[in-house]
């Protein structure tokens, strides 16, 4: 089987297949997709609710039929993809160690890497719940998959633990199987799930949202009896007193998404303590020449619109590189989280070679009302924008003109002005 | 009356102010687009949802499917019980109607995804 390639992309996901297509445009025509699943579209398919594809399609399509429109192109343009192909490694060199049915233990080698994994979800021995170890403790994302794809509704009495999207979701997904969510219980002030999806998911369900609560102790030593919640105090900690005993089959956990970089690492790449994921560029290129990230394995996206859009600049870089575009010159200047900013991406840029806009996307570390998003530079600002709330489980997009960057001389700061934190 | 409503027409879930007379609204401010305009009188006057569920195909395997349109808030469950009871004939195309007037909403349930067997 062939064995080089000019692109190869790691993962046929929302991410994936944007860059590919957009790889294939620029004119890149040696191409392969790897993915371990049995079909292209990565964690879409499990997503079978709307809210995707605004921005991109300009309509509103269930995950599926998002995916299937990726998918339906990259089969169109003739690009080449392997399914049911795990990637086992990667090295600095870009050579890929793969195992699949047709391949067998393989190596593959490429003139340039776009790495597109995803994320994972953090699962209970990350989250550090006292109590047994029982039956019936899923994370959200995995209750989709039984619901959804295996046509399998693993409980009839449901308490979630995290409001992020996945767990709004399934909350409401469940109830439309027939379950009974009691509740679910957020650790924070805020959700960490978009406020739409308190709209329809539990407003609308009359489930109640219990922030500034947590899971405290699980019972049940096979199976799952139930769990205690109560109440934290500012800084995070249960208040005695305010325990409360909720009957349950079925702990969802929905309590944040980690960057699946253990083949980034595996290449030596640098990986971001703010993000999980690679610190990359304007260009998205990784500490490793030829090597760009886009999708969530980058930064947990929460609109599949805007990973297909990273990801298509991703190609179109991966595609120049190829092409033989030289390494941008100089020393890139440091793009840095200020007041009320979690991250950055990219985390640094080369400021005297940009070519268009540059996107820069970030979290802000909580609630800001009538606030401001400012860039600065050596103190001077380069850019603002005012909002009426920014919140944290919205990622921020801002645009920065490569006119404001060329006179750039030291290093960028992005922070909230105004507004103050929740 | 004034009404606080979060629009659920896309992500970005706009905060509407709503000022409501005898139970219409009169007029809508803090939406971005037309689709928060439609979303709070709506909502005011007959809340409508789009349903995303499943259905069973003969084998078992689940089909992703939705309403064509949005259908009325109370008739969600009408409408989930309506797609459990029939079952999808694979292969299905993306689009296909799989059960058409659901719940006597007027609104057809189609197939989110393609699935050949």
């Amino acid at each position: 089987m062939k064995n080089n390639y000019d692109l190869v992309i790691v993962g046929g996901g929302p991410a994936g297949m944007a860059a590919a297509i957009s790889a294939k445009k620029q004119g890149i025509d040696d191409i392969l997709i790897l993915e371990r699943d049995s079909e292209l579209g990565g964690i879409l398919n499990q997503c079978i609710h709307n809210g995707f594809g605004l921005h991109t399609f300009k309509e509103e399509l269930t995950g599926p039929e998002y995916a299937e429109r990726y998918a339906d192109q990259v089969r169109e343009l003739g690009i080449p993809f392997e399914l049911g192909t795990m990637v086992l490694g990667i090295s600095p060199e870009k050579e890929i160690s793969v195992i699949s049915r047709t391949r067998g233990a393989a190596k593959i080698s490429a003139k340039a890497v776009i790495l597109a994994m995803g994320c994972r979800e953090r699962p209970r021995g990350a989250l550090g719940i006292p109590g047994y170890r029982p039956q019936s403790v899923y994370t959200a994302g995995t209750a989709q998959k039984l619901v959804n794809c295996e046509g399998v509704v693993p409980g009839k009495e449901v308490v979630i633990l995290g409001s992020g999207d996945i767990g709004l979701i399934m909350a409401r997904r469940m109830t439309l199987e027939g379950a009974k969510v009691r509740a679910v219980v957020e650790l924070m002030p805020y959700s960490s799930g978009l406020k739409r999806n308190i709209v329809q998911c539990l407003d609308d369900y009359g489930i109640p949202l219990m922030l500034s609560h947590t899971v405290i102790d699980i019972k049940g030593k096979e199976k799952l009896e139930g769990v205690y919640v109560a109440a934290v105090d500012s800084t995070n900690t249960p208040i005695a007193g305010t325990e409360e005993y909720f009957p349950c089959d079925t702990l969802l956990l929905s309590c944040g998404l980690i960057p699946e970089n253990e083949l980034s690492r595996s290449a030596g790449i640098e990986i971001s303590p703010l993000t999980n994921g690679p610190t990359v560029d304007e260009s998205l290129e990784t500490s490793i020449e030829g090597v760009f990230a886009c999708g969530n394995v980058l930064h947990v996206h929460d609109l599949v619109d805007f990973v297909s859009e990273e990801a298509l600049r991703a190609g179109e870089n991966a595609a120049a590189y190829i092409k033989g575009k030289p390494a941008s010159p100089g020393t890139p200047v440091a793009v840095k989280p200020g007041n009320g900013v979690k991250y950055t991406v990219p985390s640094k840029l080369y400021a005297q070679s940009v070519e268009g806009n540059v996107h820069i996307r970030f979290r802000v570390t909580g609630v800001f009302k009538m606030a401001s998003i400012v860039v600065t530079c050596n103190g001077s600002e380069i850019f603002r924008k005012k909002g009426r709330i920014f919140v944290p489980s919205e990622m921020q997009d801002i645009i920065i003109p490569a006119e404001k960057l060329s006179a750039v001389s030291g290093d960028i700061e992005v922070f909230v002005e105004g507004g103050a934190a929740q | 009356m004034t009404r606080e409503l979060t629009c659920i027409g896309c992500p970005m879930g706009c905060e509407l102010t709503v000022e409501v007379e005898n139970g219409v609204a009169v007029s809508v401010t803090g939406n971005t687009c037309k689709i928060g305009e439609t979303y709070a009188k709506n909502e005011i006057s007959a809340p409508v949802r789009t349903v995303t569920t499943t259905m069973l195909s003969e084998t078992g395997i689940p089909v992703p499917v939705k309403t064509a349109g949005q259908i009325p808030k109370g008739k969600i469950f009408e409408v989930t019980a309506a797609v459990k009871a029939v079952r999808a004939k694979l292969p299905v195309k993306m689009g296909d109607v799989l059960l058409a007037d659901a719940a006597g909403t007027g609104v057809d349930i189609i197939a989110s995804k393609s699935i050949k067997k």
